[in-house]
């Protein structure tokens, strides 16, 4: 009696659940839990690597003591104060710019590809990145940039207005006929990019900096920065990460377009607005300290667009992961490229590594990027 | 339970209706017909609060539709659009899911509620296969019945569609209309459709409204509105209507 109760119990259950159980919810976590472990211990190893990696030579040995040492003081009590220096504030320091610097980079361009619906959009296609860039050389010029009013630094503040007028310019220039198309608004970016790179040019040759200063701020660096150019970029790219976490629901439901997100409960005009400047303001943050690093936000979002499927709520932790290792990997390229301690700008790597990708997106997913 | 009165809407410096005044009470199945141009997509973004009435006013279940909570609106209303730009390849389910959203809170995961919603408005559509698939890789037809799901797991008192089934074959349109018929029926929805086909709108509307050039240019029974004089003055063609035998339905022929 019992047996057939329960045969028929579980009958009546089976036909009533109709979906197919491989439906994301129901997928064994392991795999997930597997992919971001992964995803997280590349980093933690890329990281611990490229600490190693410079002109002055650490055996790994020397700096897995030193890393100790941060938490225990007495791991690396024989280790000269110079090495542990080197170590922990340039290369450590270097490491966690990279790390930041990428994650805002990437984060960004998801949010501009997601906000915009726009394949091409990305901080540095928009102008966005040269208009922090403008920004923070104009504050640079003026003699701002040591300023501190209330514990903020001014160089980012400048940034960040110099990021937001640009994509302001690039957004009236790109909708001229009354509607945004996806090419315009990366042309209007173009312009407004290479019109505000000119005068950085300029700006600096007033400052009377030299042509590799130049070159490093316009293709980006993160040569010579330290611990404080990390928390100066940290404190942005939490606040703008957790505007742009609180809306990913949001980014799912705009790529149904604005009637139908609006139609669907979402207030588009505010979610757009406030994106757009969580994004500006984490782009600003990072080109203050690194100058424009290219391509980063561009090919991330795509690369993990491709691998893991558009849903921002897992799309943008991995994007901004996945970020932080390119720009970590272009930057520990950048420093040892070429001998004797000569760098060239990461910029310059992102865009070597990033354009062949970007080809192939072009040539054989062009279904994908619906141009 | 809808009430439009003297609605003036458009885009700036043109009013696409001019003066629009109606009322659909609850249980109501209706269809808004009309040549291109009339006012009926304008009609749809006006009641969905997309685009604000210049003069005139809507209301929704007793509250005007501009100083609804956009979420609050959308738990009211569900709009099935003709057809999305979809620029990213989410799963099917992913987009049904989406018409959980004004039930959802900001942090708050899908609930069972949330999952039986999916689970019902896409057995109903018949898109249960569908589910893993990429919306991108659908056919335009088969994308319409997803985006129908999307709008039924929202489960709103009232059902507006836009052109919803233009792009399905006959037979789909047919299934999609008896799932309304039945919602419409048995759970009392009211049911809004915006269609161009004046022959399923007889087949299954119990209302009919006519626009012309952002006019009303006709409103009532099915019975009392689907006459040859009036479709022939509204459509400016010959028309025939006939009854047809053995149902009390009657079908429109455009004669050439």
């Amino acid at each position: 009696m019992a047996g057939g109760r329960g045969n028929i119990e579980s009958e009546h259950v089976d036909g009533r659940s109709p979906l197919p159980h491989s439906s994301p919810v129901s997928r064994i976590p392991s795999r997930a839990v597997l992919c971001w472990g992964s995803l997280l211990l590349t980093i933690v190893l890329a990281a611990f690597l490229t600490s190693g990696i410079g002109s002055f030579e650490t055996p790994y040995k020397t700096v897995w003591r030193l890393l100790l040492s941060l938490l225990s003081p007495a791991a690396a009590a024989d280790i000269d104060d110079t090495v542990r220096y080197i170590v922990i504030h340039v290369r450590v320091a270097r490491v966690c710019l990279a790390l930041t610097v990428g994650a805002a980079l990437a984060l960004a361009g998801a949010v501009y590809q997601g906000v915009l619906l726009n394949p091409l959009a990305d901080p540095f296609t928009l102008g966005v990145s040269t208009g922090a860039a403008f920004g923070a050389s104009l504050a640079i010029l003026l003699g701002w940039g040591g300023i501190h009013f209330l514990g903020i630094s001014a160089l980012p503040v400048a940034a960040f207005a110099g990021a937001v007028g640009a994509l302001y310019l690039v957004y009236l220039l790109g909708r001229m006929d009354g509607r945004i198309h996806a090419t315009t608004l990366v042309l209007a970016g173009i312009i407004v990019s290479t019109f505000l790179s000119a005068w950085i040019s300029l700006l600096k040759s007033l400052n009377e900096d030299s042509v590799s200063t130049i070159v490093f701020w316009i293709m980006g660096s993160l040569s010579g920065k330290s611990w404080s150019h990390v928390m100066l970029v940290i404190p942005y790219l939490l606040a703008g990460g957790l505007i742009i976490a609180c809306f990913s629901r949001e980014l799912d439901l705009l790529s149904l377009g604005d009637v139908q997100a609006q139609q669907l409960g979402v207030d588009v005009q505010r979610v757009r607005f406030r994106l757009l400047l969580a994004a500006s303001l984490v782009t600003a943050a990072a080109v203050a300290v690194s100058g424009i690093i290219g391509f980063v936000g561009l090919v991330v979002p795509h690369l993990v667009r491709l691998s893991i499927g558009p849903g921002h709520r897992r799309l943008l932790p991995a994007v901004a992961l996945l970020g932080g290792l390119l720009v970590l990997v272009s930057d520990t390229l950048a420093r040892s490229l070429l001998p004797g301690g000569q760098e060239v700008p990461v910029g310059v790597v992102t865009a070597i590594l990033g354009g062949p990708f970007f080809c192939y997106l072009l040539l054989h997913r062009k279904k994908y990027l619906q141009l | 339970m809808i009430q439009v009165e003297d609605v003036h809407c458009g885009y700036p410096g043109r009013d696409v209706l001019k003066g629009v005044s109606f009322t659909v009470r609850r249980g109501e199945f209706v269809g808004v017909l009309g040549p291109n141009g009339a006012g009926k997509t304008t009609l749809v973004l006006a009641l969905s609060g997309v685009v604000p009435a210049r003069k005139g006013s809507i209301e929704i279940l007793g509250t005007p539709v501009d100083r609804l909570k956009h979420k609050d609106r959308a738990r009211r209303m569900a709009v099935v659009a003709q057809d999305g730009e979809l620029r990213f390849p989410f799963s099917c389910m992913d987009i049904v899911r989406m018409g959980r959203y004004p039930h959802q809170g900001r942090w708050q995961l899908d609930t069972l509620r949330d999952e039986e919603a999916v689970e019902r408005a896409m057995d109903i559509t018949d898109t249960v296969m569908f589910a893993q698939r990429l919306i991108t890789a659908l056919s335009g037809g088969e994308r319409q019945r997803v985006i129908m799901a999307k709008a039924l797991a929202q489960e709103t008192p009232v059902l507006l569609l836009d052109e919803a089934t233009s792009a399905m074959d006959i037979h789909r349109k047919l299934q999609v209309f008896r799932v309304l018929d039945r919602m419409n029926r048995h759970e009392g929805i009211t049911v809004i459709a915006v269609m161009h086909d004046v022959n399923l709108a007889a087949l299954f509307c119990r209302r009919m409204l006519f626009l012309k050039e952002g006019w009303l240019a006709a409103d009532g029974p099915v019975d009392s509105v689907l006459t040859s004089e009036l479709l022939e003055k509204i459509y400016e063609t010959p028309v025939m209507v006939q009854a047809i035998s053995g149902t009390n339905k009657k079908q429109v022929v455009f004669l050439p």
